[in-house]
């Protein structure tokens, strides 16, 4: 199972835990399993299908590319961030 | 339609002939009339000096100065800094000193740099940063500008006058310093 | 501990040539976007609002079009209404709808200088003098021109659909999102802590400040392609902006780059381009249009100002236990300021275990922000670097010292987020601790010294790079991304390094958009890691075909042979004459043809950036004007490609600092008025207000990164604000809370000092 730390904000969802185990192939996957754990997490994280434009995902210290299709592994510990851009 | 005037200078060794509306500036002139985009216009009130140019020894911004006003006067701008293919010693120093980073104020600081080295050929540090004081430049906090023509000066007043060749194809490392101590010059 | 040149076993990686645009830019050859002109082309201003705040009640335009020379007038009703929520766009999340509005405003203006209007005509003079004759009914609202104003209950609303999460669906508000990071148990934390401080600071709105203005050729075509000339940091940014603006597919739209004349991050966005198009499209002809300086500052991007609270504790032996902070930073008209990163920098240098950040991102009357180097960096560093020289002070620790205990390194967590892999952050704090600046003392009356240290992530995204071997045995490699500081050059010395070639027989190329494949904005410090790479893969890729060529003419198979120093050699045994790339190439026809090598890349594993700064400055007691004396500045490089212009970077972002600490803001009016519209009084460092600076590099390579390359460009504008506060304490006894640190403002400070005989910190209104 995954570790994936949820944003302070969104932990109201999750009774307050920061750090919930998830099961999922890819980031896709691991959002769905959250949302049956937590009902009405998804809605904040997913837009149309994809991870949405203005969050980033972090998988074992590497921010994700593929987006929902990013892969993760079985022990991986994933974040939940902002999206940041440079200047 | 307002009436243009003819104006006659010497631009870059050139007598020149042109036609310019009163309102427009010398800077205005060169780019948009006479095609010589080399200097640039970073913000019209003569605060950047990215269009510095020379005009009778005196380092101009060109955007306060108009078209007009050139009448007579003998100008010198980036595009006669160089002599034919061969690089002037501070177009040279610049290269090999990076000197420039996106390069828009270039023109300018080689300008301001050249009317400072003809009046005064050994300046100070102290003297060649409030000559350049009227150039800014946003990408390289000076360092590099000044370390170059520092090292312009040394080598026109070593009496190597305008330096023929080619541009260096590597620059030796480190400071001015370390470079003068060791008496490195450039392949 | 220091760096680089000529090191590690690279022949070309390291060294110093000449850039390979640098003739054509020092002899003002080289083209910028305001030096391109096409036959029969017209000149496009635009009327911007004179108010902060206002509906929009009518625009009449038949006036201005009556003028001879006039040939269009445009306005948001020739744009597409677009939908009002955040799509994926370049490096980041965009609303379309309010870049739309921020390009031409609809129905309401919310800056002075905002957009209403655009002309086309045949002078930029007979364009202006169009301007006055637009008239326009404006209805004015009240100006909301700070965070603290914005975030009142009762304050006037700016944009009448925007909500945030926590105030739901029904309330209007000015607060467009609150974020918050959480780790541990603050209060707990603050139990433990011996000493605490806690401060709050104000930053103003400051400009990225680049030289060239903004500038747009737009030329339609009758076939319904539209080809853009500009000076941008994204080519391919501006082409997928533009498209949704004005409602054109992106393949009928071709951005060609422009030498550009700085940006920042000031220019990942547009502007003028759309506008360009808009008016080709319209008259037929070629459009261009370039900004004054007032209208830069009036109406393009700055950076936020921002109110920040930051609390932070430490037990008496020094360690961090604790930290709390408060950020609210100015948006501007629409969403969208660096609050984030902003959130998720300012405690990041250190180990804390327990934390609690609110970040705010507040809209204002000010014009939308842009990035600009490190965005929001810089003002929660001015915050936290001040209140840890604080801290270290009250445990009896030297500034740097006390940064080292509590450091982060490689397994240390991020503020929010994953475990540091191999970072250098300690490694600068050494280095500046064997300086010979820190080494000298620093002797006389109203001197001081402060250190201060800065954080940025970097990014990675997307770029392309071919390769092209051309008969001569010479090579191309031809890139996506603009070059803003050199990094051409470093483009054909990877190139230089991999083939075994001289620099100078690499011609580095930035090419348009259908020339190349898709390549991220030149920002985000990613040119050298991101495109680097492209080039390297792609320049390995070239090897490999090159090899497999050999081969044929030897009659051997690729495995066979090998590269080495330059040139191709059996793998094992001899019997066969070394080949040359000079020697192959002429043979490229008759063993299969051209070869172009090729690699794209959606980079990963960046590798952040840590920089430490130390500054010596003098005040003058009679005036409060800061002279910077001494600077020193040791940053994390990864792999320094081009020394040159890594230092280059390392310069001129602390640069950029030291006037955003000294004297850079905005200055409106209570009208909302901008003030300060010229570069006089928007005042940036000239050449006397800064000595010589040194710098040294530290190399800890990125892992995972083919040359070790990590991002340099942005980190070192994050420091410099604080290390200058830090020396200003050492110099007066005074703690500035506020920036920038302009002679009225440390005046005022130093003076209240003195009345109260108080060492309490001063914080000027």
């Amino acid at each position: 199972m995954a570790t994936v730390v949820i944003p302070a904000l969104l932990r109201k969802f999750t009774h307050g835990k920061d750090r919930i185990s998830a099961s999922g192939r890819n980031v896709g996957q691991l959002i769905d399993d959250l949302e049956r754990q937590f009902p009405g997490l998804r809605e904040h994280l997913i837009e149309d299908g994809e991870v949405k434009p203005s969050i980033a995902i972090s998988i074992d210290g590497e921010m994700g590319t593929a987006g929902v299709l990013e892969p993760v592994r079985e022990s991986s510990e994933v974040f939940i961030l902002p999206a940041i851009g440079g200047g | 339609m307002v009436k243009k005037v003819i104006v006659e200078a010497m631009i870059n060794g050139d007598p020149v002939e042109l036609l310019c509306e009163p309102r427009q500036s010398l800077l205005e002139v060169l780019r948009d009339e006479l095609d010589m985009t080399g200097s640039k216009e970073g913000c019209l009130t003569g605060d950047c000096g990215a269009c510095t140019v020379v005009v009778d020894g005196r380092a101009v911004c060109s955007c306060l100065m108009l078209g007009v006003e050139a009448a007579g006067t003998t100008i010198t701008t980036i595009e006669g800094l160089a002599n034919g293919a061969n690089l002037h010693v501070l177009q040279q120093k610049f290269l090999e000193h990076a000197s420039l980073q996106c390069g828009i104020c270039t023109p300018g600081f080689l300008m301001s740099a050249k009317a400072l080295l003809d009046h005064n050929p050994k300046p100070t540090e102290p003297e060649i940063r409030y000559a350049l004081a009227g150039n800014l430049c946003r990408c390289t906090g000076y360092d590099k500008i000044v370390k170059a023509v520092i090292d312009a000066a040394k080598t026109l007043s070593d009496g190597a006058g305008t330096v023929r060749g080619r541009v260096p194809r590597q620059t030796a490392s480190g400071s001015t310093a370390d470079m003068l101590a060791k008496g490195e010059e450039v392949k | 501990m220091a760096a680089t040149t000529n090191g590690n076993g690279y022949k070309v990686i390291g060294t110093r040539p000449i850039r390979h645009d640098g003739v054509d830019k020092v002899t003002g050859r080289a083209k910028y976007g305001a030096d391109y002109s096409f036959p029969g082309m017209l000149f496009g201003k635009v009327l911007r609002s004179p108010h902060a705040h206002a509906l929009i009640k009518s625009i009449k335009t038949d006036k201005a079009a009556a003028l001879p020379g006039v040939k269009a007038i445009m306005t948001s009703a020739d744009l597409p209404e677009l939908a009002d929520k955040m799509e994926a766009a370049g490096e980041q999340a965009i609303n379309l709808a309010h870049l739309s509005a921020n390009i031409l405003a609809r129905g309401k203006v919310l800056y002075d200088g905002h957009p209403v209007a655009v002309v086309a005509a045949t002078s930029v003079h007979i364009a202006e003098e169009a301007l006055r004759l637009i008239e326009v009914e404006y209805e004015a609202l009240p100006p909301v021109m700070s965070v603290e104003d914005a975030m009142k209950p009762g304050a006037a609303i700016l944009l009448p659909t925007l909500r945030n999460k926590e105030e739901g669906a029904d309330k209007p508000t000015n607060v467009a999102s609150h974020l918050q990071f959480k780790r541990g148990d603050v209060a707990a934390g603050f139990k433990e802590a011996d000493f605490i401080v806690e401060r709050e600071f104000k930053t103003a709105m400051v400009h990225q400040g680049y030289i060239e203005p903004h500038n747009a050729v737009g030329i339609y075509s009758a076939d319904g392609h539209a080809t853009i000339y500009c000076s941008t940091q994204g080519t391919f940014v501006v082409r997928s902006l533009c498209s949704a603006v004005l409602g054109i597919p992106e393949g009928k739209i071709k951005v060609v780059p422009a030498e550009i004349g700085g940006g920042f991050g000031g220019k990942t966005t547009v502007y003028l381009e759309p506008l360009s198009v808009l008016l080709s499209r319209q008259t037929g002809a070629p459009v261009k249009l370039v900004m004054t300086r007032g209208e830069i500052l009036r109406a393009t991007g700055p950076t936020s100002g921002s109110t920040i609270r930051c609390k932070m504790g430490a037990t008496n032996d020094g360690k961090l236990v604790a930290a709390e902070c408060w950020l609210a930073y100015e948006a501007g008209a629409y969403p969208g300021s660096p609050v984030g990163a902003g959130a998720m920098t300012i405690v990041t240098p250190y180990n804390i275990p327990n934390i609690l950040i609110d970040a705010y991102d507040v809209v204002v009357n000010r014009p939308k922000t842009a990035a600009y180097r490190a965005p929001g960096a810089t003002n929660a560093a001015m915050a936290s670097e001040t209140v840890v020289d604080e801290l270290a002070e009250k445990c009896g620790i030297d500034p740097i010292e006390f940064r080292r205990m509590n450091g982060s390194h490689e397994g240390t967590p991020q503020t929010v987020g994953p475990p540091f892999k191999a970072v250098g952050f300690l490694e600068t704090l050494e280095a500046i601790k064997n300086s010979p600046h820190y080494k000298s003392k620093l002797t006389g009356p109203n001197r001081g010294r402060g250190v201060a240290s800065g954080f940025w992530f970097n990014v990675g995204l997307q770029s392309s790079a071919t390769v092209n071997i051309h008969t001569d045995g010479t090579v191309s490699v031809v890139t996506g991304s603009v070059d803003i500081g050199g990094t051409r050059a470093a483009q054909a010395m990877i190139v230089a390094e991999v083939l075994g070639v001289d620099v100078n027989d690499v011609r580095p190329v930035v090419a348009d958009t259908d020339s190349i494949g898709y390549t991220d904005v030149t920002a985000g410090s990613r040119t050298a890691f991101a495109t680097g790479w492209a080039v390297y893969d792609a320049a390995q890729d070239t090897l490999r075909q090159l090899k497999e060529r050999v081969a044929k003419t030897w009659e051997k198979k690729p495995e066979e042979v090998a590269f080495e120093n330059g040139r191709f050699v059996p793998a094992s045994g001899n019997g066969v004459k070394p080949m040359t790339l000079k020697e192959l190439a002429p043979r490229l026809a008759r063993t299969g043809g051209p070869i172009i090598g090729r690699a794209a890349v959606n980079a990963r594993g960046v590798g952040p950036s840590f920089v430490t700064t130390l500054i010596d400055v003098e005040v003058d007691p009679d005036t409060g004007k800061v002279k910077i004396l001494r600077v020193t500045v040791a940053q994390d490089v990864g792999k320094a490609i081009h020394p040159s212009y890594v230092e280059g970077q390392m310069h001129g972002g602390t640069a950029q600092g030291i006037g955003w600490a000294l004297n850079e803001e905005y200055f409106y009016d209570d009208k909302g008025i901008l003030r300060n519209t010229g570069l006089l009084d928007y005042r940036m460092p000239t050449c006397l207000d800064l000595p010589e600076m040194e710098t040294i590099m530290v190399e800890v390579p990125t892992p995972g990164h083919p040359l070790g390359i990590r991002g340099v460009g942005e980190v070192p504008i994050v420091p410099p604000p604080a290390a200058i506060a830090n020396a200003i304490y050492r110099a007066t006894g005074v703690r500035m809370l506020e920036l920038p640190m302009s002679p009225p403002r440390l005046m005022k400070a130093m003076l209240k000092k003195r009345a109260s005989g108080d060492s309490q910190a001063a914080a000027a209104d």
